[in-house]
């Protein structure tokens, strides 16, 4: 399950932009974003897919209480069988968004997933790979769609060398 | 300020520095303001062990929101209205990052000018890391 409301936050755009090393004003400072043309601070072009801190499943993120798949007192804290035992390993492929609008702190949006297309494609170097897409739609609170984001995920059957 | 259609041709290039030697700390910050917390981009342990890849690796979103900061700030804040990119590499601890779009197509829908870039962001070597298409809203 994916988040269903993600509310946008200031801190949060400006946490994300200092992540992927945006400086722009437009992003962190109120008072010199009133003076651009969209007039407010607006999420950069990739924030949304930090929706998912509003997943509650996000299976990426450990679980408090729960086992967790990266190193503690072992290398990997569940059966390997969860990680992949056989090395192979889920990875992204593809991302694409569709802008309607660009959104700002305050508003909350809603989100609505559906699975995409499916496929298979043999891999150069990684075996049988399988690619699905995850299509996810945000809405304002008038109910406008105003960001559409597909991602691609790929499965391959062996670890991907990196030559 | 925005582009203008009537100030690029197709060909057109626009090349950013992304980073000069991306630091582990940096893919953490993203794993953090992301919420992606897969172990393979911050824990070696796991990664090395388990995963066996030959260290951390940055997340392919990470690079994609660095190259996004290159296409903004040649298109204007705001104006995209498509970006999407494949990611073709890994990126590693240590990579240098430069980000580069070139004008595919200037049009007008609807009244609206247009611009379609093509996005391409290479590694130290040469290497693409990712490569993609925006559109972008555009002045006359």
């Amino acid at each position: 399950m994916a988040a269903k409301k993600f509310p946008i936050e200031a801190g949060h755009i400006m946490m994300f932009a200092r992540a992927v090393g945006d400086p722009n004003p437009i992003y962190h400072d109120a008072d010199a974003a009133a003076d651009t043309e969209p007039g407010n601070v607006i999420a950069p072009p990739t924030f949304y897919q930090s929706s998912a801190q509003y997943d509650p499943d996000y299976f990426l993120r450990p679980k408090i209480g729960e086992p967790w798949f990266g190193s503690g007192k072992n290398p990997t804290g569940v059966p390997p069988k969860r990680t992949g035992g056989d090395g192979g390993t889920g990875l992204h492929a593809e991302q694409r968004f569709e802008y309607f609008r660009h959104v700002s702190p305050g508003e909350t949006l809603t989100i609505k997933t559906r699975p995409g297309k499916t496929w298979e494609r043999q891999g150069k170097r990684g075996g049988n790979l399988t690619f699905s897409e995850n299509i996810t739609e945000y809405f304002d609170e008038s109910g406008e769609l105003v960001v559409r984001a597909t991602g691609v995920g790929v499965r391959t059957e062996k670890v991907v060398e990196s030559d | 300020m925005a582009l203008q259609a009537s100030k690029i041709q197709v060909g057109d290039t626009h090349t950013q520095k992304l980073t000069d030697d991306l630091s582990r700390t940096q893919i953490v910050q993203y794993a953090g303001a992301s919420g992606d917390y897969n172990p393979l981009h911050s824990d070696e342990i796991f990664t090395t062990k388990v995963a066996k890849y030959p260290t951390v690796f940055a997340h392919g979103m990470l690079t994609m929101g660095m190259t996004g900061r290159m296409v903004t700030d040649y298109v204007g804040d705001g104006r995209l209205t498509a970006y999407g990119v494949r990611f073709t590499r890994q990126v590693w601890p240590g990579d240098a990052l430069t980000a580069t779009a070139k004008v595919d197509a200037v049009r007008e829908e609807d009244g609206q000018n247009l611009v379609d870039l093509s996005v391409t962001t290479v590694n130290q070597d040469g290497d693409v890391v990712v490569m993609g298409k925006a559109t972008a809203k555009i002045d006359p």
